[in-house]
């Protein structure tokens, strides 16, 4: 089962290393990682999506809290929480086209944020499933280039991740 | 104070209580040693090849209860050091080890003698620093000492460049214990659970206490003693347990395994309640998890790591925290529940008496013979001439599992050897390290003629600083493991697995100014060791004993089978 886990960890040099070679010299598996500095400076927040059987993520998460550069973990899936991801999505718009894009684009609330004569570049956010929709609704001869940042994710309501 | 990086390593291993330091100088490091030339707080042992420093660190560590130091300097120095390294992550031993780096305009360039020092040694430690700037070069000393001994201990590795141990800055003595918001590790289990145990150790009609390393690292021997007295279970200690509960006491069966005993391993396969303490359900140990999982039993399992639990075995009580202070909270609770409802005494009797029945295989009997040294005869006489209070070291393959069965340690710390990494070579460098953490004590080496020849350069450091190990070689001209396995297993080819142009052991020593014994027949077996613990005391001696060429070691467990699937000896195959 997909699983995605948040991990608070100090913003060292390495401390990413510490976090991937764990998952490689294990055997776990990474399906996307994000990470970059939060409101703390010294503090990173990462987020993992992992496949695994449940008995394989609680390895993971009790792995990931071993590491001394490591200062909290959640499985986020345990409870209501909220995924986005973001795309860049480069694509061909000529003829016909161009105007079918553009109007998929507005239906999935994607923006345009630069053009060419014969492309568009296109910005969308959303969950992994909308991302993978939007793909699977362009034709796929049209798509000259994707670029997808890996899922964030947060916890719903009052739950919160912090020292 | 002002002072340099180099003279503020030394006060911080000064302020640790550090009195040895093992080591092997090199270009990244000089300033280092300029410090060590100039200061009085602690000794350096300067060893023939790096990874026998990190061994001798390692064993000094598990022979007391003090952190191991080892000094290394850059690129190859530090690569030597990882073999040692990794060793003693295996087996969670605390050690601080020290390393030269290129300095720090030079990293990145392929500098000479640069290795990626955090890089390579970042899976097999328990955390790493680089240390970039001579102001963050105390607090990172302090950690790396804080976080190598609290928690699960490991060794903890500071890679300090040349620049840092020159530039200066103000010192300040310590002041109180090393913080840290991301470390903060666990000494009490959760009562609840602990309540749980002992409930179910109450109600067990066949308990069974299964005991590891971990007993040895939170020096809990004498609470677990108490709790095998307190239930009235069979007791088992682990490879890395040895020690922890007497090897002579009755309730004792013996190490379980794959070279254990028939009885530890029918009583691990079959008893009702397990309880698991310090122990990790090691392959070499419970073998098959899934045939060991097919027989029901409820399983407390007592860590400090919580990931070590339900790793391979699904428990049923996991309890998180220090053995020592899980096992005194336990015993309280125990004697507690135990005068509200007393127990039936008796309650026991009948598995006592299939324990017992399973004991009468007598599963460590061997053939005897007059002509022929067998190698299991050597470790009993060395336990007769040694009362069984001397440490002892061992390398890795036959003689390791016959120094294990045959040696019944008394006390905890006494076994010296690698029991995660299997690390032929650490049997002489362990040996120096316990020599300097108990200058008194007598200390063995049991080993092979293999083993003992990838760290043998050490007899040198042996005569150097006057050490006085007494090394058994069982020597069997071949690489005994290799060659069991290859008898069993790979229809008796024997590749690559004889020992062909050894040296002439006794001369080797000598030319180092030890004591060498050549030892060929059974009955100078006990007079040769007797002589070497009386008339050679102070001298290092060498035993060499022409063993019996194949003899194996029984009982066995094949690789990947049950438990209970033991060969008894060569009549099963």
């Amino acid at each position: 089962m997909k699983h995605v886990i948040s991990i608070l960890l100090e913003n060292e040099p390495g401390a990413l290393s510490r976090v991937v070679g764990l998952f490689s010299a294990r055997g776990y598996n990474i399906e996307t990682l994000t990470v970059a500095p939060t409101e703390d400076p010294t503090l990173s927040r990462m987020t993992i999506v992992s496949v695994g059987s449940d008995e394989i993520i609680e390895q993971i998460t009790k792995h990931l809290n071993r590491l001394i550069d490591v200062v909290k973990v959640v499985d986020l899936s345990e409870g209501p929480h909220i995924e986005r991801e973001l795309m860049l999505i480069k694509v061909r718009a000529v003829g016909k086209e161009r105007e079918e894009i553009k109007r998929m684009a507005d239906i999935f609330r994607g923006r345009i944020i630069d053009v060419t004569d014969k492309t568009y570049t296109i910005e969308l956010t959303g969950d992994q499933g909308k991302i993978e929709a939007f793909i699977g609704a362009l034709d796929r001869s049209a798509i000259l280039e994707t670029v997808r940042t890996g899922v964030s994710g947060i916890g719903r309501g009052e739950r919160v991740l912090k020292l | 104070m002002e002072l340099n990086g180099a003279d503020i390593v030394v006060r911080c291993l000064a302020e640790e209580g550090v009195d040895h330091v093992f080591g092997y100088p090199g270009g990244a490091v000089l300033y280092i040693y300029d410090a060590i030339y100039k200061q009085d707080s602690f000794q350096h042992i300067l060893v023939r090849h790096e990874q026998a420093a990190v061994h001798a660190a390692d064993a000094y560590s598990r022979s007391s209860d003090k952190v191991g130091v080892a000094l290394v300097t850059s690129g190859p120095g530090l690569t030597n050091a990882v073999t040692g390294i990794a060793t003693a992550y295996m087996d969670s031993i605390p050690m601080v080890i020290i390393s030269g780096q290129v300095p720090t305009h030079a990293i990145g360039e392929d500098a000479f003698q640069e290795c990626d020092t955090v890089g390579i040694t970042r899976p097999c430690v328990k955390h790493n620093f680089l240390v970039r700037d001579v102001k963050e070069l105390a607090e990172t000393m302090r950690r790396a000492f804080y976080i190598a001994k609290t928690g699960r201990p490991g060794p903890v590795l500071v890679d300090i460049p040349k620049d840092v141990t020159v530039a200066t800055c103000k010192y300040t003595a310590r002041r109180g214990e090393v913080r840290m918001r991301s470390y903060s590790p666990v000494a009490k289990g959760h009562q609840g659970q602990i309540k749980k145990a002992v409930q179910m150790l109450l109600a067990a009609e066949r308990p069974m206490i299964y005991a590891g390393g971990g007993v040895v690292l939170s020096d809990a021997s004498n609470e677990l003693r108490e709790l095998v007295e307190l239930t009235g279970a069979p007791c088992t200690t682990t490879l890395m347990g040895l020690g922890a509960y007497p090897g002579g006491e009755d309730k004792y069966v013996g190490m379980p395994g794959m070279h254990g005993t028939f009885e530890a391993n029918m009583a691990m396969q079959n008893c009702d309640v397990l309880i698991a303490v310090g122990a990790r359900f090691d392959d070499r140990v419970i073998g098959n998890p899934k045939h060991f999982a097919a027989t029901p039993r409820k399983i407390v399992h007592v860590d400090i790591d919580p990931s070590s639990i339900s790793k391979r075995v699904r428990v049923d009580v996991p309890i998180v925290g220090n053995v020592k202070d899980v096992l005194q909270d336990m015993l309280g609770l125990y004697v507690q529940a135990a005068a509200e409802t007393p127990a039936d005494k008796g309650r026991l009797a009948k598995w006592w008496e299939q324990v017992n029945t399973w004991r009468a295989r007598q599963c460590l009997d061997y053939e005897k013979s007059d002509t022929l040294i067998k190698p299991q005869f050597v470790v009993e006489k060395l336990w007769e001439v040694t009362g069984g209070n001397a440490f002892v070291t061992s390398d890795v393959g036959q003689h390791q599992m016959w120094a294990a069965q045959y040696y019944r340690f008394n006390k905890p710390r006494r076994w010296i050897n690698s029991g995660g990494l299997g690390t032929m070579g650490v049997g002489l460098p362990y040996a120096m390290g316990v020599q300097m953490a108990n200058p008194d004590a007598d200390v063995a080496v049991i080993t092979g003629e293999a083993s003992i020849q990838m760290n043998i350069q050490e007899l040198s450091t042996c005569s150097q600083y006057r050490m006085t190990p007494k090394i058994l070689c069982l020597n069997n001209r071949y690489l005994g493991m290799v060659r069991q396995w290859q008898q069993i297993d790979y229809g008796s080819r024997y590749s690559e697995s004889y020992v062909d142009a050894l040296p002439d052991f006794v001369k080797l020593v000598e030319s180092y100014g030890h004591v060498g014994l050549r030892i060929e027949k059974p009955a100078d077996v006990e007079p040769a060791i007797r002589e070497a613990f009386t008339k050679h005391k102070k001298r290092l001696v060498f035993l060499d004993f022409i063993t019996d060429q194949t003899e194996n070691v029984w009982p066995m467990v094949k690789a990947g089978k049950g438990l209970t699937e033991m060969l008894l000896g060569s009549e099963d195959l």
